[in-house]
């Protein structure tokens, strides 16, 4: 069983390449999250409702091809390696499960190399992130999925938790 | 001493002593028999009983069907809760009915993969994955609230478990996982089969330097392999599962009507060595399908007697 048949590489050219630079991602993160702050206010001003599409479109566009990103709303990248976690099968947010093979590759895809391999060996390049893998996750807001991390990161949704957390 | 919880294994393993927990075979089948006669062998040798919440993502008894069965006859039920199958509503329903049945012990665990299982077309569910689970189990104890923060009347006095896999990469982390399972509220650890030894005393070494063997029970899993055939399929096709190629060796070079015992005498040499591993607060026997077994392997390891049920 195999997820698509087009390998990773083909699908997005240059994308692995990137995630293997996770410093260099991590500081294109920095900079990303302080440019979107800012414009981001002023976008609204002119149309609350095509501001938010316009971050939807671009995060899908932008991340999708980059990290294969799911849109889960609640973007935790920095924390993981700069390897997106929901393209985990069983979509775990702290760590590896215990059904890693052999040779490093996932329990559910066994042509795929584990996301959580990818992402320790990534996260341990990182200089700024370097410790945030050992963070615990809260559970996912399922109800986010489809919107904008990057709006939801600007109004504070993608970390709020339920009380009992 | 200092107890969280009713859990005859939170009594045993903070007195100090060498614990046995021991997998269920859980039946099936509708009939409570079933799940009676798989719980007598096991129960006189060993401190509490895993009931395994479809093991490999195969259908059968629930655990909370089985530990209701088990509570009921006086046994020391470990509820085993996996994220595969059970959205959050469900499972923390499940913990608060599990509770008032008498259950003391929980085990948090990811879960196999449907597409290992009987029924590879089931949608896999995966709402919390294990350190979430024990966070919430840990937080409806502790503060009795539900995670969505309603307050419950009555709160679940539960000793919370975990597991841990050595034997699978990426090796490095895995004690620093361990870690973080305590963080989220882990107070003991039953590990995968250790088979492959050198990598569990790495594993344990660290896990030692961490300061983590004081901070949590860790129960080395073991178990009997049948034969050379249920060997190979144990290291192939049953998910986190490492044999070394020296115990492949050693199990291929038996004839074939002696690999059982052959397979038996490994566990028991396993267990003597894993007692001997700094850290390790005892062992998890799983003998799928062999547990008729699982008395002889306790005994010949020296393990026995243990304090009977009422004891404590």
């Amino acid at each position: 069983m195999s997820i698509s048949s087009l390998k990773e590489a083909r699908r997005a050219p240059g994308a692995e390449w990137l995630k293997n630079h996770p410093r260099f991602l991590e500081k294109a993160y920095l900079l990303s999250k302080s440019i979107i702050a800012k414009t981001y206010p002023w976008m609204q001003k002119v149309s609350p409702r095509l501001a938010n599409r316009f971050m939807v479109r671009s995060e899908e566009v932008l991340k999708g091809w980059a990290f294969n990103c799911q849109m889960c709303g609640q973007c935790v990248l920095h924390s993981t390696g700069m390897t997106c976690p929901m393209n985990c099968p069983k979509n775990l947010r702290n760590g590896p499960c215990g059904g890693v093979r052999h040779n490093g590759n996932c329990e559910v895809v066994p042509d795929m190399p584990c996301v959580w391999v990818q992402a320790w060996q990534r996260s341990q390049q990182m200089t700024v992130y370097v410790n945030d893998i050992q963070v615990i996750q809260a559970p996912v807001n399922r109800s986010l999925q489809g919107t904008s991390s990057w709006a939801n990161m600007l109004d504070g949704k993608d970390t709020q938790t339920p009380k009992g957390w | 001493m200092d107890l969280v919880s009713n859990s005859r294994l939170e009594r045993v393993l903070k007195s100090g002593r060498f614990a046995v927990t021991a997998e269920l075979d859980a039946p099936d089948s509708a009939n409570p028999d079933d799940v009676y006669k798989n719980a007598l062998v096991l129960s006189e040798v060993c401190d509490a009983i895993n009931a395994t919440d479809a093991a490999g993502a195969n259908c059968h008894m629930s655990s909370m069907g089985c530990c209701a069965l088990l509570t009921r006859a006086g046994y020391e039920p470990i509820l085993q809760v996996g994220c595969r199958d059970r959205n959050r509503i469900a499972i923390q329903g499940d913990l608060l009915g599990a509770a008032a049945m008498g259950v003391n012990t929980v085990l948090c665990i990811t879960g196999d993969d449907v597409s290992n299982g009987d029924q590879p077309e089931a949608k896999r569910v995966f709402d919390f994955d294990s350190i979430q689970l024990l966070q919430v189990v840990r937080t409806m104890r502790d503060k009795g609230v539900l995670l969505s923060g309603r307050k419950l009347s009555t709160k679940p006095r539960f000793f919370i478990g975990a597991v841990e896999n050595p034997f699978a990469p990426p090796y490095d982390w895995r004690p620093l996982r361990l870690a973080k399972k305590v963080q989220a509220g882990a107070q003991f650890i039953q590990t995968q089969y250790c088979f492959d030894m050198p990598r569990f005393k790495q594993f344990m070494q660290r896990v030692c330097d961490l300061g983590l063997d004081k901070q949590v029970y860790i129960l080395a899993g073991v178990g009997p392999l049948r034969s050379f055939k249920g060997a190979e399929f144990m290291r192939d096709r049953v998910p986190g599962v490492w044999i070394p190629d020296e115990l492949m060796h050693r199990m291929e070079k038996t004839p074939k009507n002696k690999q059982t015992a052959e397979g038996k005498k490994i566990c028991i040499e396993m267990i003597q060595q894993v007692r001997e591993i700094q850290g390790v607060a005892g062992v998890h026997v799983m003998a799928y399908r062999q547990e008729e077994m699982v008395a002889d392997i306790i005994h010949q390891a020296g393990l026995l007697p243990r304090r009977p049920y009422a004891a404590g």
